[in-house]
């Protein structure tokens, strides 16, 4: 039963979270509890969470773009966006994100991952328009409702990436599904695995389109 | 050659430039904290390849502390008003957009011509770094074009940056953090045990059964780690082989590609993978730090129910 104290570790995480404990601090203890009970000094401990953190700076890599958003943004480009939203009439925030969604997911499937992304498109592209295209069909906003098309907006380039990418055989998730099953003597070809990438492709573009196209419906059936 | 640390250390200088500039915001109370913070995090991305990993330890453990006892604020650095920024948009018109297509265009291009053309062979560029080398020369370019066009003050990408960084707050590191827990996690053994538990619970003879118990573990796993990446090894030893693929010839192929991609559907749901759920809320300024989580529980889930069915169906052709 003792190899199942390093648990322990996930169960901070998840207590921590849902007591909205500050993350960073709930993944830390998580971390040196984790090691202390998998037998690990604290040395090696704080040794190994270094190195994974400095291993993991690619993902800092992406905040390059901030200067270029924020001087853009300065002069007006979120409200241009929603501008040229406005001025083309059959616009919903439906329509709108699933356009996104099959761009997203058709670029990721060439391996075009960080072309677009949260601070690079979505700030500043896709959710002014998301918001103009609404507002627009149906007035005013409220709160919840601009909470709600913002979340979309960001919901719909993680589902474009996340079904879009394994369709490209170079990509970090297929090596790894490669690599994996060698070990076991099953040597696939990328090609091999990643066409089995496309029906749940499909199910995706066809699962959050749909949902997309409900919130219209809900959208325009509000009390105006 | 252009190694991955040229990107690195231009993000470091850029992070030292927000250190810098917070620490003289008078505006932002806290200021010594996001100072600090934003110090630190150049100094990771500038020196972190040779302070050792003890050394960057502590610049975590710090990281961490700065960020868990509130010590951040918010800083107010110069911008433009609602006014102003409509006045600008409408005297620009679209031509703004021109700019902001730089970056995706230049990492576009320049990573498939660097694939497809002799150029890539030339060795110009560490191998399979190129997209993120041309992201940064794609700011750069913009950042030129952006300067000699709308003149800006000389600070004022910096600022605007900083106004973003400081918007996004803690949340900008949160995702490394996770990849560094990861790492602690499959050290100190938290793979193996949850996939000897999730092996236990397999009923025998029933494929549908274990196929839904190799879903499940793929997508809870996920959840718990944030990323299907550690999740797939673990799940792949203790069920998808020995089980699915030996014991009912299922296809492998089926297996681990839809395998991992029933991982995705957990990442679509977890807090955990914090750079595509908790960050985009920070940037997009949402109340509900899980509001982006709750927007996609509505795809994962039948989605996850159509990988199991696919798996099924085209594993056990």
């Amino acid at each position: 039963m003792s190899h199942y104290l390093v648990l322990a570790g996930i169960l901070i995480v998840v207590a921590g979270f849902a007591l909205r404990l500050n993350p960073m601090l709930v993944v830390t203890v998580a971390a040196i509890a984790t090691g202390l009970l998998g037998g690990m000094s604290l040395f090696d401990i704080v040794s190994l969470f270094g190195k994974g953190f400095n291993d993991s700076r690619l993902i800092a890599i992406v905040w390059i773009v901030l200067p270029v958003i924020g001087l853009l943004e300065r002069f007006g480009l979120q409200q241009r966006a929603a501008a040229v939203i406005r001025g083309i009439k059959a616009a919903t925030v439906g329509r709108l994100l699933i356009l996104y969604l099959l761009f997203r997911q058709g670029t990721a499937a060439m391996g075009l991952i960080s072309i677009a992304g949260h601070p690079q498109t979505v700030r500043p592209l896709v959710a002014p328009m998301a918001l103009a295209a609404a507002e627009q069909q149906h007035g005013e906003l409220d709160e919840a409702e601009t909470e709600r098309i913002k979340a979309l907006a960001a919901a719909t380039d993680n589902v474009g990436v996340f079904f879009g990418e394994d369709i490209f055989i170079a990509i970090g998730s297929i090596v790894l599904i490669q690599q994996t099953l060698a070990t076991y003597g099953y040597n696939l070809a990328p090609f091999e695995l990643a066409i089995w990438a496309i029906p749940t492709a499909i199910a995706a573009a066809l699962i959050h389109g749909t949902r997309l196209l409900l919130f219209d419906r809900r959208l325009r059936r509000r009390g105006k | 050659m252009i190694t991955v640390q040229w990107a690195y250390s231009l993000a470091g200088l850029m992070f030292a430039a927000f250190s810098l500039l917070s620490l003289g915001d008078r505006a932002n109370r806290k200021r010594f904290g996001n100072a600090a913070f934003w110090g630190l995090m150049a100094l990771s991305l500038l020196a972190g390849s040779w302070l050792g990993d003890f050394v960057n330890g502590l610049l975590v453990l710090a990281l961490a502390g700065i960020a868990g006892f509130g010590l951040m604020g918010k800083g107010a650095p110069p911008t433009t008003s609602d006014e102003e920024r409509a006045k600008w948009s409408a005297r620009l018109g679209n031509r703004l957009f021109l700019p902001a297509l730089i970056i995706p265009i230049t990492a576009l291009v320049g990573t498939l011509v660097y694939n497809y053309t002799p150029l890539g062979s030339m060795g110009l560029i560490e191998a399979k770094r190129e997209t993120y080398i041309f992201l940064c020369v794609g700011a750069l370019i913009a950042l030129g074009v952006l300067y000699l066009w709308l003149k800006p003050p000389p600070a004022a990408p910096l600022q605007e940056g900083r106004r973003l960084i400081d918007a996004i707050g803690w949340a900008a590191v949160l995702p490394q953090m996770l990849a560094a827990l990861g790492v602690v996690f499959a050290s100190a053994g938290v793979g193996t045990v949850i996939g000897e538990a999730t092996r236990s619970v397999v009923p025998e003879g029933s494929v549908f059964l274990t196929v839904l118990v190799f879903g499940v573990g793929m997508a809870l796993f996920t959840i718990i780690m944030g990323n299907a990446f550690a999740a797939f090894p673990v799940m792949a030893t203790a069920i998808g082989v020995p089980l699915l693929i030996q014991n009912y010839h299922g296809d492998p192929a089926v297996v681990g590609a839809i395998g991992m991609l029933t991982g995705f559907c957990g990442t679509l749901m977890t807090p955990m993978a914090a750079n595509f759920n908790l960050v985009p809320a920070a940037l997009l300024e949402l109340k509900d730090r899980n509001g982006v989580i709750k927007a996609q529980i509505g795809t994962a889930l039948p989605l996850f129910a159509v990988n199991i069915a696919l798996i099924y169906f085209l594993a056990f052709r």
